[in-house]
């Protein structure tokens, strides 16, 4: 199966050899520009210098820094036995040989993520808010998926990467703050002088080109990576729904607000990247895919969690592309069918159950209005509201705000004569007289007309 | 001279290939014979579980006298079975007879709030999982290694070192195929 990071690992040379190309060429200007032409050579070798310094200081400082600044602590089994048991499970799933150790971050946030040089020593962090909210599906999926960037050597590139895109910066930075110092010997430097303003037009360029072009290549591939993962997260659970569902809450807390603890330079790590905004963004400068793309993917697998499933899904959701899998393993691969959803424990489900059918019932008594949706969300839709429409907030569907309605076509004066209802269902059901107010109809209601208590007018209910 | 030279560099760099393709070989091997292994751990852990367990539900539910021997026999069956068929065999019932004794355990709402029991439900689950993700992992490996003995190149060095077809842990039986599962 590992295969199908082969072609992962080369395009990951691939394109280290072309950030390090950038890099050295940039260093080499700098040189020629600086010293002259006999400085070219230096340069390219300062770049390089500067690149394995940086290398040398974020892989002997490792994960801890980045564990560290995220405030995450090691736990044991004691601590969190359910998100240990996934994380030893998904290790057994794929084949990781050494089960990478588990770090908690405290808060409310929902988030995930993995790091580590290599796949013996690496880690998985995930947040109390994410372990409280998911079930075991949901968190299984999680870190299935975090397990899949470790497998797939993502957490190595990444290291890389961005050590290297931070040197183009590093080097980019230099270039415009000596230029605006006057920069160097050049005047004493007596060559021609239209290859030497040659040079330093090049060099300006590249300077301000460079990390553009850097950043850009890092985080395409970072984006690739993700839809990777979650082939892998598929294929290691067999049950693609886990990860999307998941996928759903965490990115519905998500955004500035809720997300403020976590540094920037971290955001690229995180499973659904805490800096973006909402659902449905993506842009060339963005580190993951939307997620909404990601779940409509992983729902596209119908009953599947194969690779080739996943490949399959994707050209269906996004239409162009290939999602990152090794062209061998997709032709060598059958589908692979998925499992069923893993029973939950009941009590919780019971209390959970019972506390919303209370909330249910507070809500009636402040006149919120309530409208199903099939996605299972119930939207409240506050008194005060003016449009006549409601989107979902988690599938986005749009509800039409349901209402009374007059029964006489042409009604003389708004304001007066009776009003008619539909009702829609047997059981619990609220809806917006003409004049504003929200009216409930409880299950046991056998009544044929209802009048309204604020503008006194009746209204006639229709059976479903 | 020439001729020589260029001979040699041809069986290194073919010596080389070889090598690298009977590496690959036995690296696969031995993931697939490591997957095959973790298995066995994980049946292991689920004998290790079951008396902890059964004292447990003992406390609270001693009167099930039927059922908790039902589990207790089964274990001892599956912890003496030889024999990929026969264990197989034996691990299926025991995933049964725990199936009705969580069945039963459902009547008893005190035992379902004791936090040790609580912890044991959660031990059990996962052990279940992992039975049925070590089984997935030994397929896949074993898929993988199967595919590379019969493609060519590296079928042919698969044929000069006995590289064999490994089998895939498949259960006659179509019920115990899926992830066993109990259901609390």
């Amino acid at each position: 199966m590992w295969e199908a990071i082969r072609g992962n690992i080369r395009r990951s040379r691939l394109l280290i050899g072309l950030m390090g190309a950038i890099l050295v060429g940039q260093g080499a200007l700098i040189g020629l520009w600086l010293v002259g032409p006999e400085g070219g050579l230096v340069g390219a070798l300062g770049a390089v210098v500067l690149w394995l310094v940086m290398l040398a200081i974020v892989f002997l400082a490792g994960e801890q820094v980045v564990l560290f600044s995220a405030g995450a602590r090691q736990i044991t089994k004691q601590d969190a036995p359910r998100l240990w048991n996934c994380v030893e499970e998904m290790t057994i799933a794929s084949g990781l040989g050494k089960m990478p150790r588990v770090y908690v971050i405290d808060g409310f946030q929902k988030n995930a993520f993995a790091t580590g040089r290599k796949p013996e020593n690496a880690c998985v962090a995930v947040t109390s808010g994410l372990i409280r909210t998911l079930n075991r599906d949901e968190l299984q999926g999680v870190i299935a998926h975090e397990i899949g960037h470790i497998r797939n050597l993502d957490i190595r590139f990444l290291t890389l990467a961005s050590v290297t895109v931070g040197a183009i910066v590093l080097l980019s930075d230099m270039t415009r703050r000596s230029l605006w110092l006057g920069g160097g010997r050049r005047r004493s430097y007596k060559g021609g002088g239209q290859a030497q303003m040659a040079i330093l037009a090049v060099t300006l360029l590249v300077g301000i080109l460079a990390p553009i072009c850097a950043r850009i290549i890092y985080l395409a591939c970072s984006r690739k990576r993700e839809y990777l993962a979650d082939a892998s997260a598929a294929r290691f659970t067999r049950f693609p729904e886990g990860l999307a569902s998941a996928l759903e809450k965490i990115s519905l807390t998500t955004g500035a607000a809720v997300q403020a603890g976590v540094p920037r330079t971290l955001a690229p790590m995180f499973i659904v990247n805490p800096l973006q905004a909402r659902l449905g963004s993506q842009g060339m400068f963005s580190t993951h895919p939307s997620t909404r793309e990601r779940v409509r993917i992983l729902r596209a697998m119908g009953g599947n969690a194969g690779w080739v499933d996943y490949e399959r899904a994707f050209r269906r959701v996004v239409g162009k592309g290939k999602a990152c899998i090794d062209s061998v393993t997709i032709e060598s691969e059958k589908s692979v069918t998925a499992r069923l959803p893993t029973a939950e424990p009941e009590p919780r489900q019971e209390a959970l159950g019972r506390a919303r059918e209370v909330g249910d019932l507070l809500d009636r008594m402040v006149h919120l209005l309530l409208i199903p949706c099939p996605c299972g969300v119930r939207i409240k839709v506050p008194q005060g509201l003016k449009r006549d429409s409601i989107p979902c907030p988690r599938c986005g569907r749009d509800h039409e705000v349901p209402k009374a309605r007059s029964s006489a076509a042409g009604e003389s004066a708004p304001g007066t004569g009776p009003l008619r209802y539909r009702r829609r269902s047997e059981g619990w059901e609220s809806f917006r007289c003409a004049c504003g107010r929200t009216l409930q109809l409880s299950p046991g209601l056998r009544v044929n007309s209802i009048t309204c208590r604020k503008c006194r007018r009746t209204i006639e209910l229709t059976a479903a | 001279m020439i001729a020589i030279l260029v001979l040699l560099v041809l069986v290194v760099i073919i010596a080389g290939w070889v090598v690298g393709i009977y590496n690959g070989l036995v690296r696969l091997r031995n993931q697939s014979e490591n997957a095959w292994s973790q298995i066995d751990v994980q049946l292991r852990r689920r004998h290790d579980l079951i008396p902890n367990l059964v004292e447990t539900v003992k406390g609270y539910a001693g009167h099930e006298k039927e059922t908790l021997e039902n589990v207790i026999k089964a274990r001892a069956r599956a912890v003496e079975a030889s024999g990929v068929e026969n264990q197989a065999r034996a691990e299926m019932d025991l995933t049964g007879a725990l199936g009705r004794l969580m069945l039963v355990v459902e009547q008893y709402p005190d035992l379902k709030a004791n936090q040790n029991f609580l912890n044991l439900q959660e031990e059990l689950t996962s052990t279940e999982n992992r039975i049925g993700y070590s089984r997935q992992a030994y397929n896949d490996s074993v898929m993988q290694y199967n595919t590379r003995t019969q493609s060519f190149p590296s079928n042919i060095i698969a044929g000069m070192f006995q590289f064999i077809r490994r089998e895939f842990f498949e259960i006659k039986d179509s019920a115990a195929r899926e992830v066993p599962k109990v259901q609390f």
